[in-house]
This record gives C-alpha cells, structure tokens and sequence, in this order.
C-alpha cells in the first residue's frame, strides 16, 4: 500500500480538519477496513459481541446486519453534521446520533424477525457501546466528507461481517455439527459442544488472532525479500 | 513545569475564542435529543403492533401444544387472588398474569394451561404448564425460554422422549428419579442434566401449587 500515491489537490471548499485522515481513492476508504484495519482482527474492537453472539452462523450474519445499518447510518449522519455539532459535545452528540439507530434497528429486529431477537439478546442494544462505531465516528466521519465515511462506515462494516462469520461459521460447524441449522456430517458426529460455549469462543478467536498473525509476518518477510 | 506554558496569554485566547457559548452546547444537544425522541418514538409506534402481535402467537402456540388443541380457548384473569373474565382495571391483558382453559369440541374442560418459572442452572427455566385442575394430571409442558448449558442443560427442549414422559403424570407433588420408573407420580431425569430436570419439576408443581386453589376457588363460586 506504500506506493499508492494520490496527488489529488486539497478541496477548495473544504478547509482542513486537524488530524483528518489524508485523501485517497475511495475504494481504499472501503477496503481498509476489510484487510489491513479489520475492525476485529486488526483493531482488536468489537471483541464483545464476536465473542457473544459467534455460537451460530445465523447470530452471526443477525449481527452483522445491525452493525453494519448502524455503523454506516451513524457516520453519515455525523459527516453531514460535522460543522454543527460544537467540539465540546460531540462525544455526546454522537452517542445519541448511535443511540438511536440501535434502537430503531432493535425494534425493528423484535418486531420482524422476533426469533432471532430473542437469541442475540441484550447484544443488539449494546451495539450502543461497540467502540467500532464510537471509533469510526470520532476518527473517521466526523472530519470528512460524507461519502468518504459512507464508504469508510461499510468497509469497516463488512470487516466485522468477515470476522464475525468466519468465528461463527467455524464454532457453529465444529459445535454443533451444522451450518445454518442444516446437519452437516450425520447422525454419528457428537458435537463439541464446549466450543459453542465462551471457552470455545476465546480458543477460537486465540486460533484466529494465531493465524492472522503468523500470515502477516510472512507477508512482512516475504516483501523485505523482495525489496531488500 | 508544563504549567508555565499555559499562564501565557495567546493560547488562552485561542481556546476563547474556538470554544462555544454553553448556551449553543445545551441548544444543540437538546435539539438532539428532542428529534432522537421523535424518531424513536415514531418508530415504536410503528414496531409496537407486530411486537405485540408476535408475543401474543407465542403464547398462543404453547397453550395450544400443551393442551393438545383444543376447540376452544378461555382466558381468565387474575385480579387480586381471585380469577376474573375481565383483566384487571388498566393492565394490559398481554402482561397481565392469566390461565388458558381449554375445551374440546364438545364443549368440555381438557385442562388449563399456565406460565410459570423456576431457576434452574444458569438461567430461569420458564414453562407453559399444562394440567387438568380436578385430577391434578399434567397434559404436558412446552419450554418458553431458558438459556441452560448446550448440550445439556438444553436437552429438556431436545431430548423428546424427556418430555415425552409428563402427560398423564399426577402431580401429587411431581419427583424426580434418576432411573426409569413407572410411578405415576416420578419422571426420570436426563443424565447430565440433573439440576435443569429438577427445574422442570419445580416449575410443574409451582404451577400446580398456586393455580390449583385459584382454579378450585373460582369454580366454586359458580364460574364453572
């Protein structure tokens, strides 16, 4: 990513936030939150509910939904209130701003897909206090334009998609012996059940944080090679 | 110290003058709030009829389980230690603590059906308790909520032939055995599961316990 030059003047019209992140293209917006500032593998956020709400695929993908309406509704609606909100109480503004897409995505979770509700729980209201989003709105779109955060606001969203499906996915399979709810391996498959409770949940993360990490050092050592 | 920095004058004057009146802060945030308020407000409004509508069909799904669809389903009330038709004045009928009687298509009595809970291991384990009032025998039971041990614990919902095992049973009070048994009055519990097994029986003669006298009581005074 070193290379990636934009020489993309400043805006006229838009003076310079202090600490606004630099220009570039909009898919890199996107796509960091993907790969190299993944929400959940790279930022270590979100660590609450990835570990919660990861015993089924399902919970996962409900999840994921919620996040994703809040995180991208909230940080457009913070980059297009930037200037009216005083930097003395942004913090505060933006927790309401977040507040209130929860609770609109919490009613509407009980009031349409009531089954799924009742098993995330208390997790959906507490998307409230998911530092992903917190974080995206104070770093990110609340000194930017607003389709700089939109596209910021998803590509975080699908990170924490990615992570979070991927830990469910495996527990849910490995846990239950199902994907879905459809049995995967027969009748004659006992199920680890410990891994689709908490202590599965942190092995799972542990193994996932193993890999990513042992990948990313050889990505590191694999281009000292190259450019020596 | 970094104190001395701060005693000059000019960057005092910067934070003067980039700072806002506390009068713009509280307008802004109480402007906030207000259209938060409105939002939220139209929202649940929006939501609360199928909300209700949902917690409504649950409910209704059990009872029908647990008693074996019946024809036909009467609703009483409990209003102070008594039953009633009617809910209480200003309750919601939806919250208000009630007991389903169920009727075949002849028109006779199969039993009642009740909510009631019990902590079992980790959770409360909440039952929809079905049984005949005058025999004190259990039609059956259906799980509305607990969030015991997978594999275990929630085997009370998974293993059918545990609850497979309560119809017919009298409550006289309700035991629990850790072998198979043919006392009318003694289910056998899960291996694995002891705690959440007598869980369920806890709740059964709960259910039994309070709604039996309630149940006695109002047919006495002419409420059939």
């Amino acid at each position: 990513m070193t290379a990636i030059h934009v020489d993309a003047a400043p805006d006229a019209t838009e003076p310079i936030v202090p600490g606004a992140p630099p220009p570039q293209p909009l898919w890199l917006d996107f796509w960091r939150g993907i790969a190299e500032d993944n929400p959940v593998m790279i930022q270590m956020l979100g660590l609450c509910p990835s570990m919660a709400v990861s015993n089924s695929l399902e919970n996962g993908i409900g999840m994921s939904a919620a996040v994703i309406f809040v995180l991208v509704c909230s940080s457009l609606l913070v980059s297009l209130l930037r200037k009216v909100i005083p930097g003395e109480v942004r913090l505060a503004s933006y927790i309401l701003i977040i507040a209130t897409f929860v609770t609109i995505s919490d009613l509407v979770m009980q009031a349409y897909f009531p089954a799924l509700s009742k098993t995330l729980g208390p997790f959906v209201p507490l998307i409230v206090v998911n530092c992903i989003i917190l974080g995206r709105a104070e770093a990110f779109a609340g000194k930017v334009k607003p389709v700089r955060a939109v596209a910021d606001a998803f590509g975080m969203g699908v990170g924490f998609t990615l992570a979070l499906c991927t830990i469910a996915a495996f527990r849910e399979v490995v846990g239950n012996g199902t994907l879905l709810n459809h049995p995967l391996f027969g009748p004659n498959y006992e199920p680890w059940n410990f891994m689709i409770m908490p202590p599965g949940g942190f092995l799972t993360m542990g193994l996932m944080f193993l890999v990513m990490g042992w990948w990313g050092e050889r990505q590191k050592s694999k281009r000292a090679e190259v450019t020596p | 110290m970094s104190g001395h920095e701060h005693s000059h004058g000019a960057p005092e004057a910067a934070v003067v003058d980039a700072g806002s009146s506390s009068v713009r802060l509280i307008a802004t945030l109480a402007m906030f709030g207000a259209l938060a308020g409105g939002i939220l407000a139209f929202t649940y409004q929006k939501t609360l009829p199928p909300i209700r509508k949902f917690a409504g069909e649950r409910v209704e799904v059990a009872v029908r389980e647990v008693l074996g669809s019946p024809a036909k389903l009467d609703t009483l009330f409990l209003v102070g230690d008594k039953l009633s038709k009617t809910p209480p004045p200003g309750a919601d009928p939806l919250e208000a603590v009630k007991v389903f009687i169920g009727f075949d298509a002849s028109g006779a009595p199969i039993g009642v059906a009740v909510e009631e809970k019990a902590p079992g291991f980790s959770s409360d384990v909440v039952l929809m308790v079905g049984f005949n009032p005058q025999t004190s025998a259990l039609t059956g039971f259906k799980v509305l909520a607990q969030t015991e041990t997978p594999g275990l614990g929630d085997k009370i919902i998974k293993d059918s032939s545990f609850a497979r095992q309560f119809p017919g049973k009298l409550v006289t009070p309700l035991k629990g055995d850790k072998s198979a048994t043919s006392d009318p009055s003694t289910v056998q519990t899960i291996t694995g599961a002891t705690i959440t097994s007598k869980a369920v029986i806890k709740v059964i003669n709960k259910a039994v316990e309070t709604w039996k006298p309630r149940l006695d009581a109002y047919a006495k005074e002419g409420g059939k």
